[in-house]
């Protein structure tokens, strides 16, 4: 039966290379297609995770970005071992995966000629967890936009705080959002774009503070797990709770912004961000 | 609730009792038998205390006789006013505050608050916060600033509250707001970990120039618990989570997470009360004095580089 069982395999990864299903609706859209429109679906509009390499692409003029601070790496501070190994192996697995050193990648470029500073987080570095090196690029960042007056754009995609780094990851929510406080303090501009799943301490950090704050349509955003709040209150949550649409009307963002409109977006923001004279806190 | 490992502890204490109960009048009778038997008490205390498991220390640091905030208040303060509100929807009592007087010393003191009784726990939530909570410390240390009032925190929660309604108004943002902005209050801001510090809940009052605990509080990025259902998917390895996600006093004194221990009784902070919150006290008025010293300028600049240390490992210069 062996023989079948790979031909059959084969058969469907061949399906695979074809299409591509969408992880809401679950239709099938040509590869091509899917890529074509940013991996957003034409069916119902779904946002899928892009990649930091896809979203730089997305945001900034080409050939524009000039990453800083790619040496820095994760860092194994309290030793730590699970049920499934070591956190030291899980990082060396998430690097070889992803050919990145942590789950943010940081620098500069040009978003129709204004230079700004960014930081993109990355889902599939160890679901973007905030750990110390993610957050010493992330406050790294800030300093350098502060130091060149440019603005700072974060686009978050974590799960949250990265627990194999214990009370150091914790540490890391303050530690950005100090850098945040710094810029708000000197009126350098800093917006924050939450995407698809920004949660937990990523939530409760940087993301949620921006000057103003983005997010594209049907955007996962909270604090608590809908698990963890189903447990505690005893019933079932709102089909839309924790949307992007949902923060929205509860006041925590202040726009929605379909992914092909993003970079038009910030062209049409960043000139009102720009001339901000020191502000007084 | 008996704490399992002090078995041998508690049995000669309820003989102590017994003696003591039974000697009411004759003070001689037993006397030297109660002596014998508190010697005996202090040594077993003392022999267990300094070998706790981690998750030994979890079940100390959220025993039910150790002080809590209201505690602190009617025994280290004097002339304390609470402040009720956020001015934007309510007054949580998982966090309160207010004025308070230190040694002589004028501070806005603010904290988590789980409450002593059944009635008082639902009334705070166990000490798991709202927003609300989050926004009514801010306000007050808002108000410390301009009144050049210290700030002393006390942190004692099992984390913030995760519910619907926390939720539809902000959770997440009303802590990072506070940790935005306690990054750069130019007053004193002296934290101290009591109890429980529960992940971000706890840092939500938790970004000070000083950050000192008790020696059987405890301060995690998530709870044993919850770590070992995740990581483990097995609840059951909470003792296992303790241990490995390192959140003990001597643990984060290493790390650097925290600045100083204040040691506890032998038996401890459930146990001797009030030579715990005497401890916590002089430790207080230490810090208040010590930072009241420094410009609060230079304060901020020290505070921002404390935490921007925390988790660098490089040796990168910026």
């Amino acid at each position: 039966m062996a023989w079948f069982k790979k031909s059959q395999k084969s058969e469907s990864k061949e399906k695979s290379e074809l299409w591509n299903i969408c992880p809401s609706c679950k239709a099938h859209v040509y590869k091509e297609e899917w890529i074509a429109g940013l991996k957003v679906c034409p069916k119902c509009n779904y946002h899928d995770r892009l990649n930091y390499q896809e979203r730089l692409d997305l945001i900034l003029d080409n050939g524009t970005f000039k990453e800083i601070n790619s040496e820095i790496s994760t860092n194994d501070p309290i030793n730590f071992v699970d049920a499934k190994g070591s956190y030291a192996e899980k990082a060396k697995a998430a690097k070889k995966k992803t050919g990145m050193n942590e789950a943010v990648v940081t620098g500069c470029g040009n978003i129709n000629d204004i230079p700004v500073v960014v930081a993109v987080m990355d889902f599939r570095f160890m679901g973007g967890s905030l750990g110390s090196g993610t957050g010493e690029k992330i406050l790294l960042a800030a300093e350098y936009a502060l130091r060149n007056k440019r603005p700072y754009i974060i686009f978050s995609a974590s799960g949250g705080a990265r627990m194999h780094e214990g009370i150091i990851s914790l540490m890391q929510m303050a530690k950005t959002c100090a850098a945040i406080a710094r810029l708000n303090k000197a009126g350098v501009p800093y917006i924050s774009v939450l995407t698809h799943p920004t949660t937990g301490g990523v939530s409760a950090s940087f993301a949620t503070i921006g000057d103003i704050n983005i997010s594209e349509p049907g955007a996962l955003i909270g604090f608590a797990g809908r698990r963890v709040i189903e447990e505690t209150i005893k019933q079932k949550l709102p089909k839309d709770f924790q949307t992007a649409e949902y923060l929205l009307e509860h006041g925590f963002l202040d726009k929605i912004v379909a992914r092909k409109d993003m970079k038009e977006f910030f062209t049409q923001f960043l000139p009102y961000a720009m001339k901000t004279p020191k502000r007084r806190r | 609730m008996d704490l399992d490992f002090e078995a041998p502890l508690l049995e000669v204490e309820e003989r102590i009792n017994e003696l003591e109960k039974l000697g009411k009048g004759s003070d001689i009778k037993f006397r030297s038998e109660i002596t014998e038997l508190k010697r005996k008490a202090k040594s077993i205390s003392k022999k267990i205390y300094k070998n706790l498991t981690p998750w030994q220390t979890v079940q100390v640091a959220r025993h039910k006789d150790r002080p809590l905030i209201n505690n602190y208040i009617k025994n280290i303060c004097s002339n304390f006013i609470e402040l009720h509100g956020d001015r934007c929807y309510g007054d949580d009592q998982g966090i309160i505050g207010g004025f308070a007087t230190i040694g002589n010393r004028q501070v806005m003191l603010i904290g988590h608050q789980k409450g002593n009784s059944v009635e008082e726990n639902l009334k705070c939530n166990f000490g798991m916060a709202n927003p609300e909570g989050y926004r009514k410390a801010l306000r007050l240390m808002r108000l410390a600033e301009r009144y050049k009032l210290p700030i002393v925190s006390l942190i004692d929660t099992p984390g913030a509250y995760p519910g619907l309604e926390a939720e539809e108004r902000g959770q997440a943002e009303a802590i990072a707001r506070n940790l935005a902005e306690m990054s750069q209050i130019a007053t004193p801001i002296i934290i101290v970990i009591t109890g429980e510090g529960g992940s971000g809940g706890a840092i939500g009052i938790g970004v000070g120039d000083a950050i000192i605990m008790l020696e059987n509080a405890v301060y995690s990025v998530i709870s044993p618990e919850g770590c070992a259902s995740i990581l483990w998917r097995d609840g059951a390895k909470a003792p296992l989570a303790a241990e490995n996600l390192k959140i003990t006093s001597d643990e984060l004194l290493k790390l650097k997470v925290i600045d100083e221990i204040i040691p506890e009784p032998a038996g401890g902070a459930h146990r001797e009360r009030d030579e715990t919150m005497i401890a916590v006290k002089q430790t207080l008025v230490k810090y208040i004095d010590r930072l009241k010293r420094t410009s609060t300028s230079k304060l901020v600049n020290k505070r921002y580089e404390k935490f921007a240390a925390l988790g660098r490992f490089g040796k990168k210069k910026r």
